[in-house]
């Protein structure tokens, strides 16, 4: 049933949508395990995000894939293994590089208070500037255009807490785009956020990837949004991958159960075409011998 | 500084955008401006008023005579021994408490995470009155002791809080500062008349002992510490946005422990010149950055804690007739409701609704 994550062939099917040719990974881990104290969350995995494609990490609660995400990120140091930027070790690599390249909106971002959104997405710029090298005519042309892509331009001057969770979580993407990186991680970017805003988030980063050939990575709750944004989905359970490949691979109605621990039905999502898991409870099914005998679509 | 990322900066601007963004930050950074330079204005007059009214009232003339070295029977005395060092130190002291008070008030994003509060004035304080009391020791030796005592506990505190961040440094900061005010009552049980007076002044912040000298080296160890705050201060505005975001804008987290030590090291300096002048670190950050539209000036910040302090002792020697309070004394008093109104209206941690 699972995977082995290396021989998986679907990783290299992956073509860029800007040059429409196979690529590579720059992102990688290798055999990485993470953890809090002595509790392992991340269990020696390893994978590959493929370049330019929207890659999307589902899974259960706590199975660890918002602990994959910040490791991918730098945020924690392996118990074993390691993830490699560019086929080195990102640990070995100076943080302020690896800002360069790789972008990171955690979860539930929190602004300090009184900040603007221009101050806010103007310290994307960090990355960009030395000690000596201060704020320049690069930097505000960034800035500019991550608040024009993510339709934030005329928030300029308001106060990040005074806005909307919508308009909150659109300058925090602005702030990550204005770092100019190559790759984007997220952290459930939609979470708090009502059905169309999160709608509008996941476009905002389709668009991106779309017309930039940034490469995103993110977790998401929703198992729905996730299939049909993603390109390449990775489904975990219990700290490890169970599944990784295009979302119509993954998903299916054994799968889900086994990462979800739940029955559903998988059809096809009427405007996407995308899979669509329909939950079945214990309650409210027409069809009872679905409850009974499991998922027969 | 990939190939991509330069060609994205060579695509064709949006000029309407950049010109946006260009008004945006410069009516925020001319806010800032003019509030600098009205705090320095500020300052100055708390200053002036400082030394040349009170009891003793000194003409601006008189002033500028003295200073230029001329011997006016009294006035000279009173201006050159008294009123004039103890403005100066109480601006020195002022600055190194907002200053060190703000940033850690701002790495830790806790308005109550300010050294008076976690024990880190404490620990200076209880140091002091260790050396004083148990080893017999005077002058320099006790300001060291002080400064080792406020590392020891700030390190103390990092560690236990662990990496969870603010809420727990205040909590475990508490706590340490009950436990040293404990000490420092048990080592005065032990103290004689002699060296409790000496120990006295290590437990409410007073300018009384002002001196060219004390000056000379306070201003020393500030003219070291503010280039490195300087150095250091551009990854508080990393370090604010919370550990994940800093960490992915590439903020290393040394650098953070860097400049909460050196804000340890001005808080201590500050308490080696004056004792822990109550809550003037916990007060100068909240004051200038609500001033600063609500957000953090380190700039601001130190010259509020310096028009705190200098005011203070002008209030403290001249509320009361007859009673020179130390200034350690007003602002406590200051700082008390300020404490009680914080806690009161839940505007503690840095949190956006």
């Amino acid at each position: 049933m699972s995977i082995d994550p290396a021989t998986d062939a679907s990783t290299d099917r992956i073509t860029d949508r800007v040059t429409g040719r196979v690529t590579g990974t720059r992102l990688a881990t290798h055999d990485l395990s993470l953890g809090y104290d002595d509790r392992t969350v991340v269990d020696h995995v390893t994978t590959r995000v493929p370049d330019g494609a929207v890659t999307v990490v589902v899974g259960a609660n706590a199975c660890g894939k918002s602990t994959l995400l910040r490791g991918l990120a730098r945020l924690l140091r392996p118990g074993t293994g390691q993830v490699l930027l560019d086929g080195k070790s990102i640990h070995g690599i100076p943080t302020k590089e690896v800002a360069r390249t790789l972008g990171l909106l955690p979860q539930n971002p929190v602004a300090p208070k009184g900040v603007t959104v221009v101050d806010l997405v103007g310290r994307g710029r960090a990355p960009h500037q030395g000690r000596f090298q201060r704020w320049g005519a690069a930097d505000e042309a960034a800035v500019a255009r991550a608040l024009e892509v993510t339709g934030t331009l005329d928030l300029a001057d308001r106060v990040v807490d005074e806005l909307s969770g919508g308009q909150r979580q659109r300058v925090w993407i602005a702030m990550a785009l204005a770092q100019e990186t190559d790759l984007l991680l997220l952290d459930e970017p939609t979470t708090y956020l009502d059905v169309a805003h999160q709608v509008e988030v996941l476009d905002l980063l389709h668009d991106l990837n779309a017309t930039r050939g940034t490469t995103v990575v993110m977790v998401l709750h929703e198992l729905n949004l996730a299939a049909r944004y993603a390109d390449h989905l990775v489904a975990m359970a219990d700290g490890r991958i169970v599944a990784e490949g295009p979302p119509r691979e993954v998903i299916t109605q054994e799968r889900v159960s086994e990462v979800f621990g739940m029955q559903c039905l998988v059809v096809e999502d009427p405007v996407s075409g995308t899979p669509l898991v329909v939950p079945i409870g214990r309650h409210h099914s027409r069809r009872p011998t679905l409850v009974a005998n499991g998922a027969t679509a | 500084m990939s190939a991509a990322t330069d060609s994205r900066v060579g695509t064709p601007g949006m000029p309407a955008g950049v010109d946006m963004v260009r008004a945006a930050r410069s009516r925020v950074s001319r806010r800032h401006r003019l509030l600098v330079g009205a705090l320095v204005v500020a300052l100055l007059g708390v200053f002036l008023v400082r030394v040349l009214l009170g009891d003793f009232t000194v003409t601006i003339p008189d002033f500028v005579r003295i200073l230029a070295g001329e011997q006016i029977p009294g006035a000279t005395f009173v201006v050159m021994e008294s009123k004039l060092p103890r403005a100066v130190l109480g601006v020195l002291v002022g600055a190194a408490f907002g200053l060190g008070g703000s940033v850690f008030q701002t790495t830790l994003r806790n308005a109550l995470a300010s050294p008076d509060i976690i024990g880190v004035g404490m620990g200076a304080s209880a140091a002091a009155v260790f050396a004083i009391v148990v080893l017999g020791l005077q002058g320099v030796a006790v300001s060291g002791f002080a400064i080792a005592g406020a590392v020891a506990v700030a390190v103390l505190v990092r560690t236990l809080a662990g990496a969870a961040g603010g809420y727990r440094v205040v909590v475990v900061g508490v706590g340490a500062s009950a436990f040293l005010v404990a000490v420092v009552q048990y080592l005065f049980t032990r103290a004689s008349i002699y060296d409790a007076q000496a120990a006295l002044v290590w437990l409410t912040g007073s300018l009384n002992s002002a001196s060219w000298p004390a000056i000379a080296r306070t201003a020393g160890c500030l003219l070291v510490l503010l280039p490195v705050v300087a150095l250091l201060a551009g990854s508080l505005r990393l370090t604010e946005l919370g550990d994940d975001t800093a960490a992915g804008l590439g903020s290393s987290p040394r650098r953070t422990d860097a400049l909460l030590l050196v804000a340890v090291l001005l808080v201590s300096v500050g308490v080696a010149a004056a004792g822990p002048v109550a809550f003037a670190a916990f007060l100068a950050g909240p004051i200038a950055r609500a001033l600063n539209g609500g957000r953090t000036s380190l700039v601001a910040s130190a010259l509020v804690g310096s028009i705190l302090v200098v005011g203070a002792d002008h209030l403290g020697a001249y509320l009361v007739p007859d009673v020179n309070l130390p200034v350690g004394v007003v602002t406590g008093a200051l700082g008390a409701p300020f404490l009680l109104w914080l806690v009161a209206t839940g505007r503690t941690s840095r949190r956006s609704s």
